[in-house]
C-alpha cells in the first residue's frame, strides 16, 4: 500500500506492506537511521519519535497508521547546523554514555518539555519512565533535561 | 520483530468499521491505538489476517458531562482521560488511573476503549471502570446495546463483545465527592501491576476492583458488603481476595498476590476513607 508521511519537513511517499512498522519505514524507506530499535516491544523508548507533535514509540505504530501524518526524528532537530537546545544540554551535561538510548531520550525529553515546560526533578524522572538507559546514566540525563528547561 | 502479514483497511466511521469487520469475521480485528494489539501480533500471540483501523474515527474521541454520568468516546486516548478537567472534577479516580497506564508515549496513542476491549486483567483501566460501575456501549450491525462492566469480562482477553461489535462509549457514573484511591504495585516503572486496586467509598457505598488477580478484572464484592455492614477498613480488607482466583507467574505466587491484595485494599480504603 502507498503511505505518505512528512518526515522532518520533507514529504515522502513509499509503497510498503501493511505490516511495516513506522520505525522500519523511517530507517529503511526514508533512510534515516538516527532512530534506533531497542527492545522492539514498546518498553525501552529507543525508537521514540514525534508523530504529529507528540512523542510516540515508532516500533509499535504501523506506517499505515501514520499515513498523512508528520514525523520528526532526531535528524530533524538541528536548524542550520545548530543543535537543538536539548541536544546541546545532553552534550554539556554528559547526558549520554554509549549513546544508544539518546535519540529516543532526546525526543521524549523534548516531548516532555512541550507538555510541561518547567518540570521538577521528580517530574522529569516520571516523564521519562518510558525510556531505558542500559548504561544506567539516568542522573545526568535528568540533569540535561532540567538544564534545557532552564534555558 | 514484524507482525505476520495481514490486510489493512481504514474505517472513517463506526458504521463502516462494523460493516468491514462483518465481512471478514473472526479473522479480523479492530486496530485503535494498537498499543496492546501490535505487541501481541509481533509475538504471534495474535495473528489476525485483517486489521480494520478505527484510529481515525475522530467523532468517537470525546469526554462529555451527561448529567449523572460522564460519557467517554471509546477512541479517547489515555492522555486525554488523564488530563480531562471534566473527569478530574467528576471521576477523579479514572483520570488518576489513566496516568498510570504505560508511559507518556503509550498514553499518547493508547485508547480507553482499546484497553477495555482488550480485556487484559492486568490492565489498569478495565478494573478501574469496573470499580466505578461503568456501562459500556457497544455497536453492532443491528445497532447499539449496553453492557455493565461487571458482565463484560468473560475470561483472559475475552469479553462479551461479539466479533462484529465495536465498543463505542464508556459511561462512568459521577463520583459525587466520594473518597478514592488507586494502588499499583510493581517492581519497575512502566510494568503492569503485579496487583492493583481501584477503590472508592461514599458513606455506606463503595466499589473495589482488583488488577491482575485472576483471568479477568475482579470486583471485590466481599469487601464492599463487609463495609456496608459496618466492618472496619482492616476487617473489610481481609476479604480482598475472596472473589479472586489469582494465578502464579514469574513476578508473584498465588500466596503473595493474595497477601498483596489484602494490603493494597487496606491502603486504598484508608486513603478513600479520609
Amino acid at each position: 500500500m502507498k503511505v505518505s508521511i512528512t518526515i522532518n519537513g520533507s514529504a515522502q511517499s513509499h509503497d510498503v506492506e501493511p505490516r511495516t512498522l513506522l520505525v522500519h519505514y523511517i530507517r529503511d524507506q526514508a533512510k534515516l537511521t538516527g532512530t534506533n530499535i531497542g527492545c522492539d516491544t514498546s518498553s525501552c523508548g529507543a525508537c521514540t519519535v514525534h508523530l504529529d507533535g507528540e512523542a510516540a514509540k515508532s516500533c509499535t505504530i504501523l506506517a499505515a497508521q501514520a499515513d498523512g501524518g508528520a514525523v520528526t526524528t532526531i535528524e530533524g532537530l538541528a536548524t542550520n547546523g545548530e543543535m537543538h537546545p536539548m541536544q546541546k544540554a545532553f552534550m554539556e551535561n554528559h547526558g549520554l554514555q554509549c549513546g544508544y538510548c539518546t535519540p529516543g531520550m532526546v525526543m521524549a525529553a523534548i516531548g516532555l518539555l512541550n507538555e510541561n515546560p518547567k518540570p521538577t526533578d521528580e517530574e522529569v524522572r516520571l516523564g521519562l519512565e518510558g525510556n531505558l538507559c542500559r548504561c544506567t546514566g539516568y542522573h545526568n540525563i535528568v540533569k540535561s533535561v532540567l538544564a534545557a528547561a532552564n534555558k | 520483530m514484524i507482525p505476520a502479514a495481514f490486510e489493512y483497511k481504514r474505517a472513517g466511521s463506526a458504521e463502516e468499521a462494523i460493516n468491514l469487520i462483518g465481512q471478514f469475521g473472526d479473522e479480523a480485528k479492530f486496530l485503535a491505538g494498537g498499543h496492546s494489539l501490535i505487541p501481541l501480533m509481533k509475538l504471534r500471540l495474535a495473528q489476525p489476517t485483517m486489521l480494520v483501523d478505527i484510529g481515525r474515527v475522530k467523532d468517537l474521541s470525546y469526554i462529555k458531562d451527561a448529567g449523572d454520568h460522564i460519557a467517554i468516546g471509546a477512541l479517547t486516548r489515555h492522555m486525554d482521560v488523564e488530563k480531562s478537567p471534566v473527569l478530574s472534577q467528576h471521576v477523579p479516580l479514572l483520570a488518576h488511573a489513566a496516568g498510570y497506564v504505560g508511559d507518556a508515549q503509550v498514553r499518547h496513542r493508547g485508547t480507553i476503549g482499546g484497553s477495555i476491549a482488550h480485556a487484559d486483567p492486568a490492565g489498569d483501566i478495565p478494573a478501574t471502570t469496573l470499580a466505578l460501575g461503568a456501562t459500556y456501549v457497544v455497536q453492532g450491525p443491528k445497532g447499539r446495546r449496553e453492557i455493565a462492566a461487571k458482565d463484560f469480562y468473560k475470561g483472559f482477553l475475552e469479553s462479551a463483545l461479539a466479533a462484529d461489535e465495536m465498543l463505542v462509549e464508556i459511561k462512568v457514573p459521577k463520583m459525587n465527592g466520594a473518597g478514592w484511591s488507586f494502588q499499583k504495585f510493581n517492581r519497575r516503572a512502566v510494568d503492569w501491576a503485579i496487583v492493583g486496586v481501584a477503590a472508592w467509598r461514599n458513606n455506606g457505598d463503595s466499589g473495589v476492583a482488583l488488577v491482575n488477580m485472576g483471568s479477568t478484572p475482579v470486583l471485590a464484592s466481599a469487601v464492599s458488603s463487609a463495609l456496608a455492614k459496618g466492618a472496619s477498613v482492616a476487617d473489610a480488607a481481609a476479604h480482598a481476595a475472596d472473589d479472586a482466583e489469582p494465578q502464579a507467574d514469574l513476578n508473584a505466587s498465588v500466596e503473595y498476590r493474595t497477601h498483596l491484595a489484602k494490603v493494597l485494599v487496606r491502603r486504598a480504603l484508608e486513603q478513600a476513607s479520609k
